[in-house]
């Protein structure tokens, strides 16, 4: 109990940390992003006081009272108010982070699931047959696929089975014609539209799960209890899941918690190179347009998800390795 | 992971072949025969004489090179580093050179073709391994330094220090990589090189930091530590000259997972166009290939060529990972004669 309190300590000083990172960030780079931002947010009308109040206290004023900003900040913050886009005038931020937030949660959050799974199992076998064909063939594979750059791999993918076969769709959530709903068809639709970027994440990070897994695999297997174990005539099935995989997932396991940590960044160049409608597509598009509301609040929305993430992890962890309790 | 009878010169299996880190300086220059037999004892840290130094450094190399995936990786990256020093004369024209025609298919005067502004393919390519190399050997070990004395400290070391060290480490680690890269690139608009080793290093460092940590804190708890802390050696010293040698490999492996990291980050923010746009990268030419609809007219060398090119270095150095993971572990080791 008090190793849980004091990682929730810890989380609430971190978010503290994180979210005065965010106020910090902008105000330390050279130039005035404010000005930048009221004269970009003018082209789209006159701007009213109250809304030049607003970004002055999450971009920064030049010469102004940090501490009043911050206190404004922190309110805004902790009211989700985040003030109006500039490329989407005049939607809320908090409304197109919802809207992105569903597509990036579920394609990438479920592909991840699978990669550490599929991973982590063949790591396993890797191990276990070490020396065969069955362990050559996914670490150097695994290694290879792994190094490709993501945009790369997801353009050779887009320019192969979406141009030259045809086989699917090269951009995009769902067909033009399509309207989200919740009837079989467009499930359907989405699933297709989701299967090319799916394939590329998969692909790319599938090579380091199997790495990971296999090589703690490896260690644990030179352990004592395992020789033990073998020695004592336990069927090699049994010995592989039961003694030396159950330990040596271990480590693999922080890295699946702040992967799934990271699932609500998204995954930006594969989201931009396929034109899908999530997280990483937004804060790209948010980026390329210089629209600070926006970027603020995506950064801190994906650094708050991987601080719990991290924190959860801790917590299982504590659990299924006593160890590190202390 | 290295277990003392591992390492230990009594103990080794495999005699002939390169025990490389650790025994070879400590069989003969071991004046007070430790109880429990103490790995990196006595190591190439210890050696003054720098030909001693060359010698247990070429025992290292010989290691990773016995390794056939090792030995292909290192070979790959060879040919780049190459490519890189001798750019000028291996480049048929000058990168930035948009006389000629454009969107040309490959021939006999441009091998793999011209850019959608007349540039010539082929030189690109050859120039852009300049600044991959360039960022990975810079930033790769950067981060690596920082993360060796972060991790090394905040694993041996207990108090309250530690929590203020666990809470610096998790901040880094939490933020994001890409999106703070591209948060601070869009801030400082054409930054140039520096900024994105800078950016690669801030958020590249604590992962290693971690690593290198949980490994110390096992190594803690060994024998051979317990014998120097009793002996009175500094918590320095015993930080860096008994857990350090014994990590060699971890280091190695993390100073190249770096530095792929890096690469794969700079080519990156260079395809979003974040990057410094007017030097030539492998990330760039993809950026101006996919801007220049290169797909859709059929130039596919345009994007293939350069992405190839990082995906082989980025594998080249996984590949020598797997033979640096050998050296202070032998259970990771292949070929080994026995």
């Amino acid at each position: 109990m008090r190793y849980v309190l004091r990682r929730l300590g810890l989380l609430v000083l971190t978010l503290w940390a994180a979210v005065t990172l965010n106020f910090v960030i902008p105000r330390l780079m050279p130039g005035s992003p404010t000005d930048a931002a009221i004269a970009k947010l003018a082209q789209n009308g006159p701007v009213t006081p109250a809304v030049q109040a607003a970004i002055e206290a999450q971009l920064g004023v030049p010469g102004g009272s940090w501490w009043n900003q911050y206190v404004d900040y922190l309110g805004n913050v902790l009211t989700l108010d985040f003030g109006v886009s500039y490329t989407f005038f005049p939607q809320q931020v908090s409304g197109l982070v919802a809207g992105a937030l569903p597509w990036t949660l579920i394609m990438v959050g479920l592909v991840t699931v699978l990669a550490f799974v599929l991973g982590t199992l063949i790591g396993v076998g890797a191990a276990w047959r070490r020396g065969t064909w069955v362990d050559s063939l996914p670490t150097v594979g695994g290694s290879f696929l792994s190094a490709f750059p993501y945009f790369w791999t997801a353009l050779l993918i887009v320019f192969f089975l979406g141009y030259v076969a045809g086989w699917f769709p090269t951009s995009g959530a769902y067909s033009a014609t399509a309207t989200p709903n919740l009837s079989w068809q467009f499930l359907g639709d989405a699933l297709y539209h989701a299967a090319l970027p799916a394939a590329t994440i998969l692909l790319t990070s599938l090579g380091g799960w199997i790495l990971g897994m296999r090589n703690a695999m490896i260690n644990t297997l030179g352990e004592d209890y395992v020789t033990f174990a073998e020695a004592n005539g336990l069927r090699g099935r049994t010995v592989a899941v039961r003694y030396a995989a159950r330990n040596a997932i271990l480590p693999n396991l922080t890295g699946f918690g702040m992967a799934l940590g990271g699932v609500v960044g998204g995954s930006l160049l594969v989201e931009q190179v396929f034109a899908y409608p999530g997280v990483g597509y937004l804060l790209y598009n948010a980026v390329t347009n210089q629209d600070f509301p926006l970027m603020q609040a995506l950064f801190l929305m994906i650094t708050v998800s991987v601080l719990v993430a991290n924190f959860l992890v801790d917590i299982l962890y504590g659990i299924l390795d006593p160890r590190t309790r202390r | 992971m290295t277990r003392p009878s591992e390492n230990s010169p009594g103990a080794a299996p495999d005699t002939g072949t390169a025990l490389a880190t650790t025994s070879p300086a400590a069989t003969p220059s071991t004046t007070t025969p430790p109880a429990p037999p103490a790995p990196g004892r006595r190591t190439w840290l210890d050696t003054t004489a720098p030909g001693r130094a060359l010698q247990v450094l070429g025992r290292a190399v010989a290691t990773v090179w016995s390794n056939p995936k090792a030995r292909a990786g290192l070979v790959i990256l060879g040919v780049f580093v190459l490519m890189a020093l001798l750019a000028p004369w291996l480049a048929p024209y000058d990168p930035h050179d948009d006389s000629f025609g454009r969107n040309e298919p490959g021939s006999a005067a441009h091998w793999l073709g011209t850019t959608g502004n007349g540039e010539d393919v082929l030189s690109q390519v050859i120039y852009g391994s300049r600044i991959s190399l360039l960022v990975g050997l810079v930033a790769g070990g950067l981060s690596t330094v920082v993360a060796v004395v972060i991790g090394l400290s905040w694993g041996y070391l207990r108090g309250w220090g530690n929590d203020v060290v666990n809470f610096l480490v998790n901040l880094f680690l939490v933020m994001p990589g890409l999106p703070l890269m591209i948060i601070i690139a869009a801030y400082l608009q054409n930054g140039g090189l520096p900024m994105i080793i800078l950016v690669v290093v801030i958020t590249g460092w604590a992962w290693g930091a971690r690593v290198l940590r949980s490994q110390t804190q096992s190594l803690r708890s060994r024998d051979f530590v317990t014998a120097a802390m009793f002996s009175g050696e500094s918590a320095p010293r015993i930080i860096f000259r008994e857990i350090l040698p014994n990590m060699t490999s971890m280091i190695a492996g993390s100073f190249f997972g770096a530095a792929t990291a890096a690469i794969l980050s700079e080519s990156g923010l260079s395809f979003l166009g974040l990057g410094d746009m007017a030097t030539v990268s492998w990330g760039s030419m993809i950026f101006w290939a996919q801007n220049s609809m290169a797909i859709l007219t059929g130039q596919w060398v345009l994007l293939f060529a350069p992405g190839l090119c990082i995906a082989l270095l980025a594998t080249a150095m996984t590949l020598v990972n797997f033979g640096v993971d050998g050296l202070s572990n032998p259970r990771l080791r292949e070929g080994s004669g026995r």
